[in-house]
């Protein structure tokens, strides 16, 4: 019984927490690409890069009305699901999300009302600024959420009192705890792939559709050159936290890379079917020595193996050493999708190479995946501690019941299927109806009353079975 | 002279709380009113008015919830279990009306019918199980050491509902008198009739509710000078102009609707005065407990240190939030007219 509730609250937490931080991956980036193309409009008066801004703006609302409700239950699960985690935690991390709230929420939320609504009525100049805001103010709230949790993956600055409670003793080292600066940069770094991948998917499927059309070729080429600079810098930013993870959870990479014995040139699983009843690798593809190698820097380190720990001290390694694999995996794709796009972009081949074409729309989901796979391997590889070394997951569970916890997911797992599948629907729409040509159409769109019957009135004529 | 760190957090939180009920309750309210909106137009307009404000007002809630879990984790870690089913369904709640607003816009003719009525319920629900958090609030939670040791369903009772019934009631009544505000013709007019009808509905429900907690929880009483000794004059002198803020508003919305040619602001500030009142009610009921009849705000706060550093942040932070948002409604004041600007 208390199993079941523990299971239940950790497969509550996992599934709307993972739902949740697609959207804050695709908005971050997206409001710093909304941010470039206002700039670049205001800069050149270039009318491309406003049918573009207005474009991305519709499909950024949708995602930010998306993030902002699913990441209302977040600050509320907390306590609903985690309540002794909660108490515990407070007085070290409490306040980073505290100033989370302050620094980011009420900036975001504010001056999104300006950018959506209020382009006339604050004039170009600052509306510019509010879009701004509203970026800065997605990568201020990434760095405290990255903050508190990279306090939990390797906590400092606190002492536990005698209520087991984290008590800071010093707050920049609780704020900047050693594995912040890396896991940082690569979220942001994870958030402008990601959207990378959506405009390039975007405007790759538009191309598709109709040859040439202007504004997809300009959007295209920047996805591509973000991709081709961003992807690179990527593996690199990934693979020093990793090494750092080596470090500081060695339980951890050893279940990324499933090492079960401690010790030096340790072999690199390119396919396992790790087996913790076996305590051992039931099958594996590797190569010699590259384990260590790319684990630790040479050959002959020695790296720590799960038997270094008790069963019940292992995280689930399967689940860590294949969502480790996805994410490089895809990882490895963008790189290729960035090189092959800077290849046909320099022979002038990119806006007509059909199976790029084909291949950068298919990318378009890769980011979203590729996040919530390494979130995965951060957080189940964490286990069975919340607060690593310190506080075991089990330990940390609110005193409620499985059938409260059961109704609700069951709740949220059908709420969240019909407004996230109508939530990608509108957007897929959007993307396949494609930027509106050229600057003629924009200025009245803009001051019609939303949703009103004239505002629909141009796409009924545009498009056949608008009512479908 | 040290500061009483954990009792000026108790009011930093308690102002906080207040906001979000006065900005998000109008929203909601517009939610709650949907069903009764005359047509489609009407629907788009009530939306519009809310619309670049609405996320800004829930970041409140956000504050709410996230604060009690800074300030007051021990109360956080209580309370939030003990009202788990009644938080789901709110958070459910917002969930659907929070997305509606741009979903609708969205819709085809299926999908924008029923976006609008994810909009009322999911408002209505959200509102309903505010109510039933307040209720179950009110009514006190079993607390064995520092965690919550009752049922799941401990927070339905009928008292509870009679709370959840005031606050959809009462947020519907401030949602009336915004629209009163911010719009013009027919919807105008029915905002108005709105507000006349919900002003004597909020009061009925409010006394009612008032008596009922009395019952509720007997000791109360002698807080308001009616105490089971007899009837305190002094006390009752000192604490009846809470009441009397409440009925004041309630006549200003009342009167305010009423007359066509009365100030747009009537309804709007006296849907505000009733919730303060009623707001003011609880905290000369509760205070100091943040977990009422068990733990006080003493008991729940974090650390100095945790507390300090925050209120630090906080008086620098707080009030360039109050300016920028006060900034946003100076925006999007006057009347919400067919030109909302979208997008």
């Amino acid at each position: 019984m208390h199993l079941d509730a523990i299971i239940l609250a950790r497969l509550q937490f996992a599934f709307t927490i993972a739902w949740h931080i697609i959207f804050p991956s695709f908005t971050i980036g997206l409001a710093s690409y909304l941010a470039v193309l206002e700039g670049l409009w205001l800069a050149t008066r270039r009318q491309a890069f406003h049918a573009l801004y207005h474009f991305w703006i519709k499909i950024f609302a949708l995602s930010f009305g998306m993030g902002v409700v699913s990441g209302v239950v977040m600050s509320y699960e907390f306590g609903t699901n985690w309540s002794v985690f909660a108490a515990k935690v407070s007085p070290a991390i409490g306040p980073l999300l505290g100033f989370e709230v302050l620094t980011a929420f009420f900036l975001e939320a504010s001056f999104l009302g300006v950018m959506l609504f209020g382009e006339k009525k604050v004039g170009p100049r600052l509306h510019f600024v509010a879009t701004c805001i509203v970026a800065g103010g997605t990568v201020v709230s990434a760095f405290w959420i990255l903050s508190a949790n990279s306090w939990m993956q390797d906590p400092t600055g606190f002492v536990m009192d005698a209520r087991g409670r984290f008590i800071a003793t010093d707050w920049l080292e609780v704020i900047f705890s050693p594995t912040l600066p890396l896991r940082f940069a690569h979220m942001l770094l994870a958030a402008y792939l990601t959207t990378a991948l959506v405009v390039g998917a975007a405007s790759a499927w538009r191309l598709l559709r109709e040859p040439g059309q202007a504004e997809s070729r300009i959007a295209l080429r920047m996805a591509v050159g973000m991709a081709l600079i961003v992807a690179p810098l990527q593996l690199m930013v990934g693979d020093s936290a990793g090494k750092q993870v080596g470090q500081v959870q060695p339980s951890k990479l050893a279940a990324i890379e499933a090492f079960w014995d401690t010790k030096s040139h340790q072999a690199f699983n390119i396919i396992a079917w790790p087996d913790r009843a076996a305590q051992g690798n039931r099958f594996a593809v590797s190569i010699p020595d590259v384990g260590s190698w790319i684990t630790h820097g040479s050959a002959g380190a020695v790296v720590t193996g799960l038997k270094a720990y008790a069963p019940a001290d292992q995280p689930p390694v399967a689940v860590v050493f294949w969502a480790f694999r996805v994410m490089v995996g895809l990882g490895l794709l963008m790189i290729a999708q960035g090189l092959w796009g800077a290849w046909l972009w320099w022979r002038k081949k990119l806006e007509t190479t059909r199976p790029y074409l084909w291949f950068a729309s298919a990318m378009g989901p890769a980011g979203f995946i590729a996040v919530v796979a390494g979130w995965t391997t951060a957080e189940v590889g964490r286990q069975p501690y919340v607060v690593f070394g310190h506080l075991r997951t089990a330990d940390a569970v609110s005193p409620v019941g499985a059938g409260s916890i059961s109704a609700s997911l069951l709740a949220f797992v059908i709420i969240y299927a019909v407004v996230f599948c109508v939530g990608a629907l509108y957007i897929l729409r959007l993307i396949d109806r494609g930027p509106a040509p050229g600057a003629a159409a924009e200025p009245s769109s803009r001051s019609r009353s939303p949703g009103s019957a004239l505002a629909a009135a141009p796409n009924l004529s545009k498009e056949p079975g608008h009512d479908a | 002279m040290t500061l009483d760190l954990p009792l000026i957090w108790a009011g930093v939180l308690a102002v906080a709380v207040l906001m979000y009920v006065l900005l998000d309750g109008f929203d909601l309210g517009i939610g709650i009113l949907f069903p009764f909106a005359r047509s489609d137009e009407d629907r788009d307009a009530m939306m519009n008015s809310v619309a670049p404000v609405w996320d800004g007002n829930e970041t409140w809630l956000v504050l709410g919830g996230g604060g009690l879990f800074v300030v007051f984790p021990v109360a956080y870690a209580i309370l939030m279990p003990a009202l788990y089913l009644p938080v789901m369904a709110m958070l459910g709640g917002l969930i659907l009306r929070g997305v509606a607003f741009e979903f609708r816009l969205h819709g085809r003719r299926t999908g924008r019918r029923f976006w609008t009525w994810a909009f009322a319920g999911g408002s209505i629900v959200a509102a309903a199980a505010q109510g039933l958090v307040l209720g179950g609030f009110i009514q006190g939670v079993v607390v064995r050491g520092d965690q919550f040791a009752g049922g799941p369903l401990d927070w339905a009772k009928p008292y509870t509902l009679l709370v959840a019934c005031g606050v959809v009631a009462g947020y519907a009544l401030l949602g009336a008198g915004w629209l009163v505000l911010k719009t013009e013709g027919g919807l105008h007019a029915a905002a108005r009739r709105w507000t006349v009808r919900l002003a004597p509905i909020v009061g009925l429900i409010l006394v009612a509710v008032s008596l009922a907690t009395l019952f509720v929880h007997p000791p109360l009483a002698t807080r308001w000078g009616l105490g089971a000794a007899g009837v305190d004059p002094a006390r009752l002198a000192m604490v009846s102009p809470i009441p009397l803020l409440g009925v004041a508003g309630l006549i200003l919305a009342f009167v305010g609707g009423r007359s066509p040619k009365g100030h747009a602001f009537g309804p709007l500030v006296g849907g505000f005065l009733a919730f303060l009142s009623g707001y003011l009610g609880l905290a000369v009921s509760f205070l100091p407990f943040v977990v009422p009849y068990s733990v006080t705000y003493e008991d729940a706060a974090s650390t100095p240190a945790a507390l300090g550093l925050m209120l630090v942040g906080t008086l620098v932070l707080l009030p360039v939030i109050l300016g920028y948002t006060a900034w946003v409604y100076w925006i999007f004041r006057g009347k919400v007219g067919a030109d909302a600007g979208y997008h």
